[in-house]
């Protein structure tokens, strides 16, 4: 092997080789962790989409008693219904009926974690997210509709796989969905005025 | 050979390097008055990480400049949040009644109007700085002169026949400027050989209170031209420097193995 | 030491299980530690593995621009824009393949002059040098579409000389030209064209080419400094007497060089992205304008060489001649150059002269082509032109019988 450049295992200094592996592939990888970054980061959601994500305000005046109004926030359908006194009271009276009436298991906000699931009585404001697979319910307001049946008190039926739940979007007992409809984060800054995406407690959600 | 080899690597990037910095920086000298006004060397010469300077630019640009240019690419909040200007101070004065923070910056100038006015669009600023330079903006803006052949009734150094009124002279005042006799003989596209400048009426603003107030104004488009740029810059020198930390493992290592070779 | 007829390890568990399904040993051993590279690499040696690098980071950042470009002419200079300043480190991506493009043609560049130093186009690796020049011909398609992508004023008028070129071909031009662009000026159907070639066909093809080139060099192994094929001076063990094994000796020193090139591609990309416009060019921050030209058309730095050749010559269609021959020149070096040596260390100075002024000729019709055609820059273009062809021209001429010095047996190195 003499005519050849190779080491003898003798003279090579296997504790400098093997650090210096170490340093340059430890390096070499924590750079190549650092690279990654952009173009991780790049698939976050752009100026631009966070900017169409800001929070939406609404002009409650404008919906009549009985009224249910439906915009975007954040690429959903939010759904804002005007209740009537008579509606605010179908609420009471089928708790044996729902699987979480207490929305106990269910996600809104603390301030809307009542037994009207609202900050106001008057306005329900919902995410028209089916919390089974992710269809739009459809309002079904009035009472005892016949599809629904005759104890029918009023509410949201999926069209999808036939979930259905109450004027509080809480989800009625042979349901495919297990969950009460989502709320979302709004605020009421004035009387006539609705804002979803900001926490009535502490500003912007 | 090895030796030689590495040096002539270094030579090489070093002048790489060298040459590009030097031809993108812009020299910030003051300009000679000797031999005439010499408009044409005029340098912006602003400074893009002051924070004071593009508040004071940003400013300036919403009350002077964007009545009739937009800044399309560029939202309020975006230029907000970079130049820690506070929600109260862009409510109060930056940002239009009507808009929401997260909007672009645009002019509401009827198009038809400007049309009528100045027989074209005025222009979106986005990145007049970039495709332009600081310079030119600079030169822009501190060049116009009373020309009554013109519809405005003035005339611009940097851009022969503009369309645009000189809607600074409150500030700077109104100047005639008293052109060389040779002006047309060494005319090419860099334009006219200006003797001075004669102040016909004076504006609010001190020359060198104008002075600033322009500099401000294109540094404030400078950074529009790139909002990115102070983060490209404070990422780029960790960027570097850890670079450099590699090269110099791989480069330790590659001693050492290269001892077997001989 | 590896070899290529040493015995692969024994292996037991996953990596048995994994190498009775898959050569990865085998590979390891005939591609890397049994491959053996002649050990004189120097300086230039370096930009064969670079132009691989800038070609995988082209790739990456290419993938992740296409997913926020929008391509269409109300929508490409916006979209752009949008990448520079609303997507997360869009303004990364960008600078990235922007600088990317250049480095990739400055390292390819001196990766090309190095076979002309060397020889390393001659017998047996003129196939080599051939997959290369479609590289490089490839490349240069590629990037000019890339250059149009962004739709701004540079880019459209860009498109116009260029394509316009075809249209010096004697009667099929004027159609072809109309047929490249797919309406009767540069438009959303040429950018979209540009767009899908740049993005997927020219990439594919690219990569193969590069497979090939690379295949094609493992076939014989790499030239050298000196010009001699180590295969030729074997040990008693069958290995090249100046042979290394590639791995770990050129992987660790790639790595060096790979180093040095970050920090440099580092430094544009975060100091100076527009490299004083030579990288971005002003005008291409304006969108694409068809009513108003800008006041100098220069195309970006890597093709001015040729453009300037373009230019100098008075006759339009001559001069798309003449420049489409610039590059088919150095397609044909290998059948041109006449000597039996490969390595200029070994040449007469009349070979070393020829080449110098090529290379001269070379830089100086690259500044010239970023200079306006007027006046002395012309003349000089001219007689740089005349140069650069009588490098390729003359050359059978000038290398025939060449009187060489002698070619020593055995590499130089300095502890041989």
């Amino acid at each position: 092997m003499s005519d050849h450049s190779a080491p003898s295992v003798a003279e090579v200094d296997q504790d400098r080789r093997g650090f210096l592996i170490f340093a340059t592939v430890a390096t070499g990888a924590v750079g190549a962790a650092f690279a990654a970054v952009p173009f991780i980061a790049s698939w976050s959601p752009s100026e631009r989409a966070r900017a169409a994500g800001a929070p939406v305000e609404v002009d409650v005046s404008k919906i009549e008693p009985g009224q249910m109004v439906t915009v975007t926030y954040r690429k959903k359908a939010m759904y804002i219904v005007h209740r009537t006194p008579e509606m605010i009271g179908s609420l009471a009276g089928h708790d044996g009926r729902l699987k979480d009436a207490a929305s106990k298991d269910s996600e809104q906000p603390a301030y809307a974690a009542n037994a009207t699931r609202a900050v106001r009585p008057d306005f329900l404001v919902l995410e028209g997210t089916c919390t089974h697979l992710g269809c739009l319910p459809k309002p079904r307001f009035e009472k005892a509709m016949p599809e629904l049946g005759a104890d029918w008190p009023g509410g949201f039926f999926c069209p999808c796989h036939g979930s259905r739940f109450d004027l509080a979007g809480r989800v009625f007992e042979g349901s495919p969905a297990s969950k009460n409809l989502r709320i979302p984060a709004y605020s009421f800054p004035n009387e006539s005025t609705l804002v979803i995406g900001v926490d009535a407690s502490t500003g912007v959600a | 050979m090895q030796g030689r080899s590495m040096r002539g690597l270094m030579v090489l990037l070093a002048a790489f390097a060298v040459t590009g910095s030097v031809a993108a920086s812009e020299a910030a000298g003051e300009h000679g008055e000797a031999a005439g006004v010499n408009w044409q060397e005029w340098t912006a010469g602003n400074e893009v990480t002051s924070t004071e300077s593009l508040q004071r630019g940003a400013a300036n640009f919403v009350n002077y400049c964007l009545a009739c240019h937009s800044l399309k690419y560029m939202r309020y909040q975006r230029m907000a949040d970079d130049l820690n200007i506070s929600a109260e101070q862009l409510r109060g004065s930056l940002i239009p009644t009507d808009a929401k923070s997260s909007d672009y910056m645009l002019s509401s100038f009827p198009k038809a109007d400007a049309e009528i006015w100045f027989g074209k669009q005025p222009p979106d600023l986005s990145l007049v700085a970039r495709a332009r330079g600081t310079d030119w903006v600079y030169r822009f803006l501190k060049g116009f002169y009373v020309d009554a052949s013109r519809p405005t009734g003035t005339n611009n150094l940097a851009l022969d026949g503009a369309a645009m009124p000189a809607v600074l002279s409150d500030l700077e005042g109104v100047k005639t400027a008293v052109f060389a006799e040779h002006a047309a003989a060494g005319g090419t596209h860099a334009g006219k050989a200006v003797e001075r400048f004669e102040m016909v009426a004076h504006g609010r603003l001190k020359p060198e209170e104008f002075d600033g107030f322009v500099r401000d104004t294109v540094n404030f488009l400078d950074y529009v031209g790139e909002p990115a740029q102070v983060q490209r810059r404070s990422i780029g020198l960790w960027a570097v420097l850890f670079l450099l930390v590699f090269t110099a493992f791989a480069w330790m290592l590659k001693k050492e193995y290269w001892k077997d070779v001989r | 030491m590896a070899g290529s007829n040493d015995a692969l390890p024994v292996r037991t568990g996953f990596l048995g299980w994994l190498n009775k399904r898959l050569p990865v040993d085998q590979f390891m051993r005939d591609q890397l530690t049994g491959y053996f590279a002649p050990k004189n690499f120097n300086f230039w040696y370096y930009f064969g593995v670079l132009s691989l690098v800038a070609l995988v980071l082209q790739l990456v950042t290419g993938i992740f621009l296409t997913m926020h470009y929008k391509v269409g002419e109300t929508t490409a200079f916006d979209s752009v824009e949008y990448i520079m300043r609303e997507v997360p480190y869009g303004w990364l991506l960008r600078y990235m393949h922007s600088t990317g493009a250049s480095f990739f043609f400055i390292v390819v560049y001196l990766h090309m002059f190095r076979a002309f130093l060397y020889g390393s186009y001659k017998a047996p690796r003129e196939l080599l040098w051939l997959f290369g020049m479609f590289v490089y011909l490839a490349l240069m398609a590629e990037a000019f579409m890339g250059y149009v992508l962004p739709w701004g004023n540079m880019s459209f008028w860009g498109a116009q000389v260029i394509v316009n070129l075809f249209g010096t071909i004697p009667v099929i031009g004027p159609g072809l030209v109309e047929w490249i662009r797919g309406d009767y000026g540069i438009a959303d159907a040429t950018l979209n064209r540009f767009f899908s070639l740049h993005v997927s066909a020219v990439p594919l093809v690219l990569l193969l080419l590069v497979a090939l080139h690379l295949v094609a060099l493992r076939q014989n192994g790499s030239n050298n400094p000196d010009g001699i094929e180590i295969k030729e001076k074997k040990g008693s063990d069958g290995k090249p007497l100046d042979g290394i094994p590639f791995h770990p000796y050129y992987t660790v020193k790639d790595l060096v060089g790979i180093g040095v090139f970050l920090v440099a591609f580092a430094v544009v990309v975060f100091f100076v992205p527009t490299f004083g416009g030579l990288f971005l060019e002003g005008p291409n921050f304006e969108p694409a304008n068809a009513l108003s030209t800008p006041e100098h058309i220069a195309p970006v730095q890597y093709f001015t060489p040729f453009y300037a050749i373009l230019r100098a010559v008075p006759d339009q269609q001559i001069g798309a001649l003449l420049m489409a021959l610039s590059i088919i020149c150095f397609i044909v070096v290998p059948w041109l150059d006449r000597s039996p040596v490969k390595s200029t260390r070994y040449r007469p100075l009349r070979w070393k002269l020829a080449l110098a002024v090529f290379a001269v000729s070379f830089v100086a019709l690259g500044y010239l082509g970023l200079k306006p055609a007027d006046g002395l820059y012309v003349l000089l273009a001219r007689i740089f032109t005349a140069l650069y062809f009588a490098f390729f021209v003359l050359m059978p001429l000038y290398t025939r019988g060449e009187s060489t010095s002698r070619v020593p047996e055995r590499l130089t190195f300095p502890n041989h």
